[in-house]
């Protein structure tokens, strides 16, 4: 019914397959059993705090590394093995990475485009970028800015069917990072699947459709943004300015909750919808108003936090 | 079959584009230009302006001062090219992430490498040719007598620098060590070619000795081409021993990150 062959309905929406990915440099495990899998279309965070193996995983994923166990497939083929079909297919933006000092953008963008048979024009490609201005300047007189977007066109120039971006936005100011943000929605507007290894939380939240929280070479969790803010224990924080002391017992029979804090005559808790329920009715019952009540969800930052706490555990 | 063939022509039209790039890069590069190309000839030149090496010197067996400089202009080029350019440029794209970066592309890095050792063994062979022509236009050196002996000895004498300068991108994890390893073979080397003293004016021990080194060895069969003899099997096979043993150590040793 569906139209594909009964063997390639696993692969069919699946476009990075990587299970059981293990890695150590010098016998220490840097990727310690990370498996996920990224479909087609979607923008996947891999999170995770610095020296995670963010990068090793990726690098594994673009045939940089090879793996010591597990298995890694790009549309269905080895990275390793068949590293020149899965560079036609994969973009890569690299941390850390640079061209030659004395190469101009458009030289840059005219090489890059003859490693592929059937390149994007680059045309297009500058002007979406903002880079039609600064065709002729060498890559060394660049900004941080401009850098990385010539390097997010050198990863889109061969066409490709994924782009890995690796910390793309770091180094950036808050101006330049949001333009990227929308670039990078723009390339998945136009059907390219985004893995994207970020620190920044708010990038993920911002971006990503599901996020890979590493730790520690583990997978800590996998989740859509606002499901590992959920799945995070006081994920909803509510706090106010009681007219009346409260009892500390009261407080701390409180259900589901996470934490208790209390500053300048202001209560901060955190737990679940069943806590901000329970909350008001011991507010109802002992008689206090509580002025300014805020309720809110907390960020993913809070959920990361919570997680890799979790692990180091 | 076709399939194949039409790889193999994808991956020539990518070697080609790689290798263009870099001879473009390499005339930016006002300082590999003046060192390899220029530097030898001027030498020469400021050696040649010297009215008594223009004088037939008896311990040179007949020959003038300027006569046995010519060959040592030529290895000079050859040695700066080989020795101290090349690496410093391989180990900075090795550093810079300039190769892992051309790994994640169809092209394999080793393409970088080849069209690198083009550009550099091209201008060497430019240098060489610049030194001859002044040198025979100029100071009336005459061109080598056996020019097919000449080719074959320079040709050696470019892939065993190209070779050592492999070996020195190998062992230098920063361009920092590249310039400093660079500089303390460019010496020795420099010396075994004969800038100091010509290798016909050295002790026969020390001759012994620095005709078993790369340049010694290329000295000796550049001279014994340019006055019509056979360049002799022991220069020829110290050049090719070398070349074979540098090479191998070189794809031994080399990383590309």
């Amino acid at each position: 019914m569906c139209g594909h062959p009964p063997s390639r309905d696993a692969d069919a929406m699946s476009v990075i397959e990587v299970s059981e990915l293990r890695k150590s440099y010098g016998g220490r495990p840097v990727v310690d059993g990370v498996s996920f899998t990224v479909q087609e279309g979607e923008i996947f965070g891999v999170l995770g705090p610095n020296g995670a193996g963010k990068t090793t995983t990726v690098e594994c994923i673009e045939g940089l590394r090879v793996p010591d166990a597990g298995r890694v497939r790009v549309t269905g083929l080895d990275p390793i093995a068949d590293h020149a079909r899965v560079a036609r297919v994969l973009g890569a933006q690299l941390q850390q990475s640079e061209l030659q000092a004395k190469l101009t953008v458009r030289e840059a963008l005219d090489l890059y485009a003859s490693f592929h048979a059937r390149p994007a024009d680059w045309r297009p490609l500058a002007e979406r970028l903002g880079l039609t201005g600064k065709l002729t300047t060498r890559f060394a007189k660049l900004s941080g800015g401009q850098k990385q977007r010539l390097f997010i066109a050198l990863a889109l120039i061969g066409d490709p069917r994924v782009v890995v971006l690796d910390e793309l936005t770091t180094g950036l100011d808050p101006r330049a990072r949001r333009d990227t943000w929308e670039l990078i929605e723009d390339i998945r507007a136009n059907g390219v699947t985004v893995l994207l290894v970020t620190h920044f939380m708010e990038e993920a939240q911002r971006l990503c459709d599901r996020i890979a929280v590493i730790d520690k070479g583990r997978v800590a969790a996998l989740d859509t943004p606002a499901g590992l803010i959920r799945r995070s224990a006081g994920a909803t924080v509510i706090s106010f300015t009681p007219s009346a002391p409260l009892d500390d017992r009261d407080l701390n029979a409180l259900p589901a909750l996470a934490s208790i804090a209390h500053k300048d005559g202001r209560v901060t808790l955190a737990g679940t919808d069943e806590t901000v329920n329970a909350v008001i009715t011991l507010l109802a019952r002992s008689h206090v108003t509580a002025h300014q009540l805020r309720v809110t969800e907390a960020t993913l930052d809070d959920a990361f936090l919570d997680l890799t706490k979790e692990t180091a555990a | 079959m076709t399939t194949a063939l039409m790889e193999d022509q994808r991956r020539q039209g990518m070697n080609a584009a790689v290798l263009r790039t870099e001879i473009r890069l390499f005339r930016r590069e006002p300082g590999a230009l003046f060192w390899i190309l220029l530097f030898p000839t001027l030498l020469l030149v400021i050696l040649g302006s010297v009215p008594s090496f223009r004088h037939a010197e008896a311990d040179l067996g007949g020959l003038r001062t300027i006569d046995v400089y010519v060959p040592v202009a030529v290895l000079l080029g050859l040695i700066v090219g080989g020795l101290q350019a090349m690496p410093q440029t391989l180990t900075g794209y090795r550093e810079r992430g300039i190769l892992r970066r051309m790994a994640t592309t169809p092209v394999r890095p080793s393409a970088l490498l080849t069209a690198q050792m083009t550009v550099f063994g091209g201008a060497a062979l430019a240098s060489a040719v610049l030194a001859l022509t002044v040198g025979r236009l100029a100071f009336d050196v005459r061109l080598p007598k056996q020019p097919a002996g000449y080719l074959l000895a320079l040709v050696l004498a470019v892939l065993v620098s190209l070779a050592l300068g492999a070996v020195v991108s190998a062992l230098s994890r920063t361009t920092k060590i590249a310039g400093a390893i660079g500089s303390a073979v460019f010496f020795p080397a420099m010396f075994c070619a004969g800038l100091w003293a010509p290798v016909q004016t050295m002790p026969d021990v020390l001759a012994r000795i620095v005709g078993c080194t790369p340049f010694g060895a290329a000295a000796e069969a550049l001279n014994r081409a340019a006055a019509g003899d056979w360049i002799g099997w022991t220069h020829l096979g110290v050049l090719v021993a070398w070349t074979v043993g540098l090479t191998a150590a070189a794809a031994r040793w080399f990383r590309w990150e």
